[in-house]
């Protein structure tokens, strides 16, 4: 019998630790033959802390379970959800780059390679690099981490760049409100990454990698180091990866609390030890980047998907999706709604299908008043823009992003102007400081936004004029995409910025 | 994580030559070198700033920069515990403002308050990665979902600090 817990940090800030524990000691008392596994989580949050018991070849999961609950569940008095593959949630997935998560152990190099990892670092190993190149950018693989630039070209300007040392840089700093995903699969499958940064190394000639991260996220920090050990161990990382006669090595490092260490240029600057500023671009990271050296900066998800494009091919993840949104995106549903998690899918499937029907409507029962996709960063769409498809140029229609793809449900008690306000104070807090219409723009936006909520409407055309400011002058997306937010809640729920007096009287 | 204060001067100053000297052959040591600095006395002890310069070759005013731009780095001793509460989008839809207000008025702080006897610090944060099982928060390094009262308490009781925000053995 194999019992399963989940040790992703989700699943333990809903207790999953005290349920392991208590597995334990029970199964100690009861003198049975167990193995605990502490995987990832299957994605579906709200049934965390989720228990799969494997027992004759089946595996059935139970949950939300608590430490009161273990001796019923291991006196067979619960009643089992299933397999896990058989529900709904899970079913309707498409998963690729999430298939290994919370399957298996995700400390175990030998259930990875059972389970196909390394397949796609094999394959490549055998290829020259720019056929490598070429299959990630036949994959139609476009950036995770929010802007959408296809991944391929970036290898390539890399690869071409002449410099004795180049690097692979993994943006991990996930800051987003509203997603996880980066989290989840450094907590669930970490080998993937340091499969998928391999395989970049060999493409573009960078013999060493980091992973930056967030201090946010200690869990993924101890799993990821400890999974490049083993990876080191077993001659998957080092001099000679995989008896290539090539070399690969990579390390982890932890940011200090700046959401903008997540934009490229501040990261790298960062990872030097200096103040997270941001770049003026060019030059491009991909030709001066750490310490001025050509690096590749890819978010975790983008690289992760990485070695399924190497397994399966190229061509069969990009028979997924829609247009020029290719394979799949693990999309992260989050804020108040029924079913919270991950459910990654092709491109293409509607707002409102995920909303309504995947994430089953709000948790209060209540309608659904706003979600906003893509971060604090990203607008707020209203419930008539829930045909619209998910994927890159179809958000961009609406005016809106789908960024990293988190998606937070807001029930009809949201107040859109405090939002709004709160995206500019988010700005204000963590602007890098370099350009004046985002470090004083974002300070003005909440003092306008005061007055506007004050019934002070001549601060409105004031508003929409700061932030087409912000839009134009600022250096990066920070102060450049706040305006999103804020003029989606402003375009689409003017009734929250006028009628604030009256309500008020 | 327990911060300490230092002991002595003698030890501060072989501590931080030791920490400094372990991350010297780093590429962009800075970083890493402040963590652990951070993890050993709670906060970047003054006593480091000359040593660092020395070490990595930059001005006092560089070293100044980078201390102030990140919110983690702290330059003088804070709670022996943190508790971050996130304020976040997410962790909003579902009460979160209104959940943090409370928190806090049971603690009697403000964000970035200690309590009176240096037990616990609460700082406000962006995220926790939660935010299918928001309001989220942590205790040092004990995640919280579905924060509320009791599972704050609970999470704060298993560091040794009371629901009060005092430290159960003062
Ligand atoms: C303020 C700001 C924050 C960002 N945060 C992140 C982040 O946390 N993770 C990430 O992958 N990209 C983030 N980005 C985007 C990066 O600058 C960059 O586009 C990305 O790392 C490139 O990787 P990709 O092509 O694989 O997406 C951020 C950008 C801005 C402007
Ligand atoms: S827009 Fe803001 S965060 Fe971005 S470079 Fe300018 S000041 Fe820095
Ligand atoms: S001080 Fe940085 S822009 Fe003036
Ligand atoms: S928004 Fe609070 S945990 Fe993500």
């Amino acid at each position: 019998m194999k019992i399963y817990v989940p040790m992703d940090s989700a699943a333990k800030a809903l207790g999953a630790d005290e349920v392991a524990e208590a597995i334990r000691a029970e199964v100690e008392m009861r003198g049975l033959e167990a193995e605990i596994v502490r995987n990832g989580t299957r994605g579906m949050i709200w049934l965390e802390p989720l228990v799969e018991i494997d027992m004759d070849g089946e595996r059935l999961a139970y949950g939300p379970i608590s430490e009161d609950d273990v001796p019923a569940l291991l006196d067979g008095k619960i009643e089992a959800l299933g397999k896990v593959e058989d529900m709904p949630f899970f079913a309707r997935q498409t998963r690729l780059t999430f298939g290994r998560c919370g399957l298996i152990d995700p400390l175990s190099l030998a259930d990875y390679e059972v389970h196909g990892g390394l397949a796609g670092l094999r394959r490549a190993i055998a290829m020259p690099q720019d056929a490598i190149i070429d299959e990630v950018k036949l994959s139609g693989l476009r950036g995770r981490g929010g802007a959408g630039f296809p991944t391929g070209i970036k290898w390539d300007t890399v690869r071409l760049a002449k410099a004795p040392q180049k690097y692979i840089v993994c943006n991990a700093d996930e800051g987003d409100s509203g997603t996880f995903a980066d989290r989840m699969i450094m907590e669930g499958d970490p080998f993937t990454l340091i499969e998928g940064m391999a395989i970049a190394g060999l493409g573009c000639g960078a013999t060493k990698g980091y992973v930056y991260t967030r201090s946010e996220y200690p869990d993924a920090v101890a799993v990821m180091r400890r999974a490049i050990e083993i990876a080191r161990g077993a001659g998957v990382l080092g001099a000679d990866v995989l008896g290539s006669g090539r070399a690969f090595d990579m390390e982890v490092r932890v940011g200090a609390g700046a959401y903008v260490c997540g934009e490229e240029t501040s990261l790298l600057n960062s990872l030097e030890g200096k103040r997270g500023v941001v770049r003026a671009k060019p030059p491009l990271p991909a030709l001066e980047g750490f310490l001025g050296r050509p690096t590749v900066v890819n978010n975790v998800i983008s690289l992760a998907t990485v070695p399924v494009i190497f397994a399966k091919g190229a061509e069969h993840y990009a028979n997924f999706g829609l247009g020029r949104s290719k394979g799949t995106m693990p999309i992260q549903i989050a804020g108040n709604v029924k079913f919270g998690g991950l459910f990654e899918t092709a491109f293409g499937m509607s707002l409102g299908e995920l909303v309504n029907d995947i994430a089953g409507g709000t948790a209060s029962g209540r309608p659904v008043k706003a979600v906003q996709v893509g971060g604090p960063l990203g607008a707020y769409l209203h419930p008539d823009q829930f045909d619209t498809p998910f994927g890159y140029e179809e958000f961009d229609g609406q005016k809106a992003l789908i960024g990293h793809a988190g998606i937070v449900v807001f029930d009809d008690t949201a107040d859109m102007l405090s939002m709004a306000r709160f995206a500019m104070e988010f700005c204000a807090v963590e602007s890098c400081g370099k350009c004046t219409p985002c470090r004083i723009g974002a300070v003005r936006g909440v003092e306008t936004i005061d007055r506007i909520k004050e019934g002070d409407e001549s601060a409105i055309p004031l508003l929409t004029d700061l932030c087409e400011t912000m839009v134009d002058g600022s250096l990066c997306a920070l102060g450049g995409f706040t305006p999103y937010p804020v003029m989606s809640a402003l375009r689409h729920f003017p009734e929250d910025f006028t009628s604030q007096k009256e309500a008020a009287e | 994580m327990t911060p300490t204060q230092p002991a002595d001067a003698g030890a501060t100053t072989e501590t931080i030559a030791g920490i400094i000297s372990a991350h010297a052959h780093l590429e962009g040591p800075l970083l890493p070198m402040l963590h652990a600095l951070q993890d050993e006395f709670g906060y970047v002890p003054a006593e480091a700033h000359a040593p660092l310069c020395k070490a990595l070759k930059i001005t006092a005013a560089e070293l100044k920069g980078v201390l102030s731009f990140y919110h983690d780095f702290k330059d003088r001793p804070h709670g022996r515990h943190v508790l971050k509460i996130c304020r976040a989008e997410a962790c909003q839809s579902v009460g979160g403002t209104a959940m943090a207000e409370h928190l806090l008025a049971k603690l009697g702080l403000d964000w970035h308050g200690t309590t009176p006897d240096g037990a616990l610090t609460v700082e406000p944060v962006y995220c926790l990665g939660m935010c299918a099982c928001a309001p989220a928060a942590m205790v040092d390094e004990t995640l919280i979902g579905r924060l509320d009262e009791s599972r704050l308490n609970k999470a704060l009781k298993s560091v040794g600090v009371r629901a009060t925000g005092a430290e159960v053995s003062a």
